[in-house]
Order: structure tokens, then sequence, then C-alpha cells
């Protein structure tokens, strides 16, 4: 095989780009002398590997995409080759294999799949791995007597592909199991529809040049047995949900279509016993066909955004590090039991709750609690589950798991709301019921005034004008629109999970907005500084060295420090950092660090700090040589579009309102500047309170909750429409009805903008659909109708509501938008 | 014209065949993932 040199992503000019992702290297890391450079020692990792195993055609074969960098993970999958979870998750294969589903992380082109696939020449003892790029799902086929899940895993990892296991395997494998059979059933029914169309050619040649009775009943009576599987297999469907809604003594659109495919069956059949009068063979199997063809592809959107939403739900962890006799060994998080001592490494996520044993570090209660201040946690602390561990290493001695948890009690309530939640009536149901009544009365007028005038016709009028008026376009007028629009809005980067959705989305109402994460960025920046400019480069210098979350954010706003600063540091936890830098001495940290070492700021600097501290900032100060020189003001900024966002929101006439976990000052100083109101900026309210809003404002039409952790989990379940924001966790992805895969909340204008878009569509398809029933009901009313003038209107009219729903544009050019 | 009665039976046994055809593709999984069996096929060297 040709060795093919790396092809480079475009990058910025000047800078090195790194042989694997393509991003520019920064210079720190540029190895002058090198042939190739890496951005970092994941992406060094994995093009060894292609290297090794002569794999470089990946490369040619992305082309110009490039992934992500490799993320360097360090896991053993350990979990993974536990008995119990291979009895769960993994089926035995021919020959004493064994056979896996995996998620993996980072695949997103025809190169991934290549490589992927390669996974037999990479680690002995695999037989097989074939990946589905639509669900970033690989199945791996591999010997255990060969090699260990783990081991495969590991490889994947250091391709850059993190596998997380699949959960939920036995229901997958029963709705992939529904799609075969309503695949079937499509075929079947459009087998029947295409050679009864056929037959019917001949008749109505029949009809226009006169057939030999003979021949037309030998067509008859074969278009009966063809009709036959398809009203039974495929019409089934809509009988039977006919039946459904009847039996709980409701109405839906699936019985007036239930109505006409009969009366087409029963009629089209007396008639050929009969051998005299009109058959519709050919008019209901194509209804069957093409109302299936609908409910398919509606089916296949929603569940493309449910497959989605599982996917980031699954990028969770489910392992835990069990510390025995000081070493750690990866365990599956159900194991885990109070009492047992667990590792939490800086950037994992706490696994249960518990007491610190040993370390101190850091924080992140964002997505349990919503607050946006990294928390200081030091021996003897209680950690909670779902919080993120930032700073440095913990031994936590388990108190509660599972269920158990502040997290899992908060998951019961999402469950517990989200069976509450009654279902709403949609459109085209809430017509169905009216549509019965004045079609069944207009069959029996229709009967009544025939039976005066040729008592010999009026039951056929009569079956005809049920058969014409069988709402297949009024039928598809729902699914084909709104699955179009499921289509375009996942391409658009929003995921929804339900077609009612995009309904409950026109009528504005209120809307309740989570804070932190979702209307700002949900991490420390640096947003106001006062004092001297110049020590920033020293303090750029000295905070380069602190593993803090603050000192990262001095960073992001300062830049990296200049090259060749000497500095040594030293740090205090929960304090500061003093540094000697250049010569100088230099103390940075909390007013109360500061000033026990330099002294009392100047006047002008103590008055920022208050002002800092009333604005609901974080202060930090900054001395130099003995001397406060600086105060700088940490705050969790708000994203860029939130303004413009909360703008056209009001301009849709919904009413937006804060609920933050933040501290109250926090959040009205956010609101005000988003001109949210200040009775509508809800400051240090608790998951629960969060669900009590939600429920409270239920009164004032539709609520719109919009979050992105644990702590919205319960209120995304009870409002009207739940949307989850990227990057959050798990609960909230679950909870949600729609799911919006980049971070920010200029998503949301876009969602509703396209509910609205979408639901003009679907009364536009109503209105096409119902003015071709009043013409249908016309013509039967009047006699004239015969079984060719119904299997041309019927089909014009379901091609109508196609057309019309394929071409509506309702959630943006997709071109504009990469997927994910 | 009677030849009818065989051609139309003779026909339909051909589209019966090509169902069945069709039901057991389905039931093979062939229509499971419609997306990445279009990039698969690009990749030419083995």
């Amino acid at each position: 095989m040709p060795t093919t040199e790396p092809v480079a992503a475009p990058i910025t000019a000047g800078a090195v780009a790194c042989a694997h992702c393509g991003l520019a290297v920064p210079a720190a890391a540029v190895a002058a002398a090198a042939p190739r450079q890496f951005c970092c020692e994941g992406c060094r990792a994995v093009w060894a590997i292609l290297h090794e195993h002569g794999l470089e055609r990946y490369y040619a074969l992305r082309g110009g995409t490039a992934p992500a960098p490799a993320p360097a993970v360090d896991r053993l999958y350990a979990e993974l080759d536990d008995a119990g979870f291979q009895g769960r998750a993994c089926r035995p294969a021919p020959g004493g294999l064994l056979s896996t589903e995996l998620y993996l992380e980072g695949v997103h082109c025809g190169a991934c799949v290549w490589l992927v696939e390669k996974l037999p020449g990479l680690v002995p003892g695999v037989a097989e791995a074939r990946l589905d790029l639509s669900r970033s799902q690989a199945r791996v086929v591999w010997d255990p007597r060969e090699v260990p899940l783990s081991a495969i895993a590991r490889r994947l990892g250091s391709l850059g592909y993190v596998p997380h296991p699949c959960r939920g395997q036995a229901e997958q494998a029963a709705r992939r199991r529904e799609d075969r059979a309503m695949l079937a059933r499509i075929g079947v029914a459009g087998a029947v529809a295409a050679n009864v169309m056929a037959i019917a050619f001949a008749l109505y040649g029949g009809m226009l040049d006169g057939m030999e009775p003979e021949f037309a009943a030998f067509f008859r009576w074969l278009s009966l047995l063809l009709t036959v599987p398809s009203l039974i297999w495929g019409g089934g469907v809509f009988f039977r949900s006919a039946w459904a809604a009847l039996s709980v003594r409701t109405l839906g659109m699936d019985l007036p279509i239930s109505i006409g495919l009969l009366a087409g069956f029963v009629h089209g059949t007396v008639n050929t016993v009969r051998g005299t009068g009109e058959v519709y063979f050919d008019s209901v199997t194509a209804l069957i066909f093409l109302l299936l063809s609908g409910r398919y592809l509606q089916r296949r959107q929603q569940r493309a955004a449910g497959d989605a939403a599982e996917l980031a739900a699954s990028l969770y962890p489910s392992s835990a590090r069990l510390l025995e006799d000081g070493r750690a060994r990866e365990v599956p998080l159900e194991t885990l039991a109070p009492g047992v001592l667990v590792e939490v490494r800086a950037g994992d996520l706490v696994p249960a709750d518990g007491v610190i044993v040993a370390g101190r570090s850091t924080v992140d209660l964002s997505l349990l609690s919503g607050e946006s201040a990294p928390q200081e946690v030091r021996l003897g602390e209680r950690v909670h589950a779902g919080t993120l561990n930032v700073a440095s290493r913990l031994e936590v001695r388990v108190e509660r798991t599972g269920e158990e948890t502040r997290v899992g009690r908060l998951m019961a309530l999402v469950e517990e709301h989200a069976r509450r939640r009654a279902p709403i009536a949609q459109l085209a149901d809430r017509i169905s019921g009216r549509f019965v009544a004045v079609v069944l009365t207009l069959a029996a007028v229709t009967f009544a005034l025939w039976a005066r005038i040729d008592p010999s016709q009026a039951l056929d009028h009569a079956a005809a004008l049920l058969i014409v008026t069988c709402p297949c376009a009024l039928g598809l007028a729902t699914p084909l629109a709104v699955s179009a629009a499921i289509g375009q809005a996942a391409r658009a980067g929003l995921l929804i999970k339900g077609g009612d959705v995009l309904e409950k989305l026109t009528r504005p109402g209120r809307m309740w907005l989570d804070k932190t994460g979702t209307l700002t960025e949900g991490r420390a920046a640096l947003v106001r500084w006062h004092g001297d400019e110049g020590v920033k480069p020293l303090v750029a210098a000295a905070e380069a060295h602190s593993s803090h979350p603050l000192a990262r954010a001095f960073l992001c706003a300062l830049g990296e420090p200049p090259a060749g600063t000497r500095v040594e540091i030293q740090e205090t936890h929960g304090g500061g950092v003093e540094a000697r830098a250049d010569g100088r001495r230099l103390v940075v940290g909390s007013p109360g660090f500061v000033i026990g070492r330099a002294g009392e700021p100047p006047a002008a600097l103590a008055v920022a700090v208050g002002v800092l501290v009333g604005e609901g900032l974080t202060p930090v100060l900054v001395a130099l040589d003995g001397q406060v020189v600086a105060a700088a003001g940490f705050g969790d900024p708000l994203r860029g579009d939130a303004g413009a966002a909360l703008d056209r929101v009001r301009a849709l006439g919904w009413r937006p309102g804060i609920l933050s976990g933040d501290d109250a000052r926090v959040a009205r100083a956010a609101g005000e500047r988003l001109g949210v109101p200040a009775p509508d900026c809800r400051g240090a309210v608790t998951p629960e309170d969060k669900l009590r809003a939600v429920l409270a404002s239920a009164g004032e039409g539709p609520v719109v909750m919009v979050g992105d952790g644990v702590n919205d989990a319960a209120a995304l379940a009870a409002a009207t429409v739940g949307v989850a924001v990227a990057g959050g966790a798990e609960a909230a992805l679950t909870a949600a009805d729609v799911f919006v895969v980049r971070p920010g909340v200029g998503r949301i204008v876009d969602l509703l903008d396209g509910a609205g878009r979408t639901m003009r569509v679907v009364r536009r398809n109503l209105i096409f659909s119902l003015g071709y029933n009043v013409i249908g009901v016309a013509l039967a009313m009047t006699g004239v109708l015969n079984p060719l003038v119904a299997a041309i209107l019927m089909p014009l009219s379901s091609l109508t509501v196609i057309l019309s729903s394929y071409r509506a544009r309702t959630f943006g050019r997709p071109t504009t938008e990469a997927r994910r | 014209m009677s030849v009818m009665f065989v051609l139309l039976p003779v026909a339909l046994l051909f589209a019966a065949g090509a169902l069945v055809v069709f039901l057991w593709a389905v039931r093979a999984g062939q229509f499971d993932d419609l997306e990445t069996p279009s990039v698969r096929i690009l990749h030419d060297d083995d």
C-alpha cells in the first residue's frame, strides 16, 4: 500500500499543523527537528498506531474533514470485563465468540468507518467490527479466549474513538424488530397496490371499450384475493389503533381511515360476488400503502432524534474507581456499595454521595445545583454524585449510591412528572371526531336521497362517499409535515423527540430559562479588571503553574505568559498564589489572603471590590512587591447570543424568566442585562423550587423549560416542553422533549420559529386535503363518482400533501449548518 | 384472449417472488443501516 502523506486541514497562516488532527500546534509543543508536529500526546499516539500498522491511508480517505484532537484517555475499561456486565450486554456468536455493541465518541465520516472496521487487523482476537455511522455504534465480535473486551476498548480509545457500553440493548433490539415488521408490511402493501392497480387499468379500459364478462369477473376476483393480505396485515395497523382508541372512548385519525378502508373492501367484495356494480380495490390498496409509508417516515425521524439523545446520555461514565488496598480498580457503577472507598481523579464525575477521606480539591456543582462558582472541598466534607471534581485527586468513602443519592432522588421526581404529564390531542386527532360525524351524516344523506331517486344505486353511492372521504391526505398531512420538519431540525442541531412538541410550541406562554450553562457560558471567566494593567503578564506567568479553575480563567483572558519568565510559586489551597517572577514578589488570591500579606488596598480598589461583590462576582486581588495594585472580578459571563435570543423570544409573545441555582444577586444582574424583569429572575432556587415554578405557571398557558443540569431535570419533565441544552447532564437529556446539540440559547429561537412554520404547513396540508374531500363528496352525492375518478383524485390529494410537506423550509437551510 | 387466465397468475407469481426476496432482505437486516454502506463502498482496498 502506498504511503500517503497526511492531508492537513486548512489552518491559520504561520502556524504549524498537527499531523493528525490538523489543528494549529501550540508554539511550546513544536519540536523544530521532528519531521512531524503534533498538537498533543493523544494525536501523536494515534499517528504512531496508524503508522505502525500501515494505515496512513486514513488521512487520504478523510480528506479535509479533520477529526477533533484525539483525547488522551488513560482508562482501563476494566468494568467491561466484569461478568455481570458481559452477561447483560454481550451475546454469544458462533465459534465461541462474543458480540457486543459499543457507542464510539468522535466518529463522523467515511474514514472513521474504514479505520474502525480495520480493528481485526489492529487487535488480534477481534473477528469483526462493523460501524453504524448514523448511530455512532460499533458491533464488535471477538474471541474472549484471545483478548479481553477491555483491551479492545483501550485500542479504540487510543485511536480517538472513546468507547462506551450501549445501554438499553433489549429495547434497541425490540425497536429494530418493529422497524423490520413495518418495512415488511410496506413491502406487501406496495406489491399488492401495484398489482391491483395494473389489473384496475385493464378494468378501466373495459369501462371505455367494453369487456367480456368472464374477464371482468376474473380481474375482480383476482383483485379481491390480492387485497385480502394487504387489508389484514397492512390495514390491521389502523384497525387495531382505531379499536384501541375507541375502547378508551377517544377518536383518532385511524377511525375514519378504518371506516373508509372497510367500506371499500366490503362494498367491493359484495359487488364482486354479485358480479355487478363498481369495485374500489385499487384505491383501498393504494391508501394502505401510502398511509403505512407516511407512518414509517415519521417514525424514522423521531427515532433519529431519540437515538442521538440516547447516545449523548451513554457518554456519561458508567464506572467508578474502587480503592482496595491502596490500588484503584474500575468497576461498574452499579456494584458500588455504601462503605467502600473510591478514587475520584481530577476531571472525573463523583460517582456516589460520600465523605472525603483524603485530598482536597475544587468541585463544580453547576450540573447538580446550578451554582456557577466552583466550591472548595476538603477532608471530612461531603461530595455528591453528579458533581465534577475539577482540581485534584480525592478519596471518597461512599455513603449512598444509585437511587439513594441526591441525583437519584431528583431522578425519581423526574419520572413521576414525566408520567403525570397528560398527552395533548393533536390537531388532526381533534378534527377527526367531527370528521367522522360529518362523513357518516353525509353518507346517510346520500343514501336517503338516492333511495328516493333510484333505490338500486343508493348503497353504491353511499359506499363510494365513504371510500372517497377516507382521509388519506388528512392522515398524511400531519405526520409528513412534522417528520420533514423534524428531519430539517436535526440537521440544524435540534433533536426533537416527538411530533407533538412542535404543536405545543405554537401558542406562546411562559418560558423559564436556567442561567448557569444555558444563558451563560457555565464557567468562570475574568469579567472585570480594576487597577494596574501592567501586572497582567506577571499574573499570567504565576497562574500558568496553578491548577485552580480561576487560574485557568486568568490564562484564558490574559493569554499565555511570555516565554522565558522565571517563576517560583507557592500555592495556598483556598487562598491564592504567591510568586517570585523576574525578581518581583507577586501575590494573587482572595481579598483576605492578599490583604494578610500585602496590607489594605488603596481606597479606589477597596470600593471596586465592594462593587464586584455587589454584582455577585468573585473578587480577586493582585499585590506587587507588598502593595495591592489591581482587583479582578470573576463571574460566569452571559453567552454572546443570549440578549438577541431573548428579544426574539419576547417578540414571539413568550414571557421569559430566569430560574437559577446561583445567588439571587447574580440572577438579577443577568436578568437586568437581558431585559428580564426582576420579579421573574429567581435566584438560589433548588431543583424542587424550579419544579414548583414550572407547575405554578401551568395556568398561564404552555410552559417551556430550558435547562442543562440535573437540577433542571424535574422541571424539564413537568414542563409542557422541556428543552435540554448541550453540555448538560444525562438526566436533563432523558427528561427533555428537545435536545439542542450546540450550546447556547440562540437555537431556542430557531425552535420556536420552526415550530410556527411547521404548524403553518400542517394547516395548509389539512386545508388541501379537506378541499379534495369536499370535491369527492360532491362527486359521490351527485352519483358521478366511479373507481377511475377515485383512483385519480385520491393519489393526487396525497401527492399535493407530500410535495407541500417536503418543499417547505421549516428549520432553515440545512447547508448552512453542519450536522452535529 | 383466454391466455390471460394463465398469464396473469404467472405475472403475479413473479411479483410474489420479488416480494419474498424483499422480505428476506428486511429480515436479514439489510435496511437497518442506510447510511454507512454508502461510505463503506468507497473503501476499495480490501
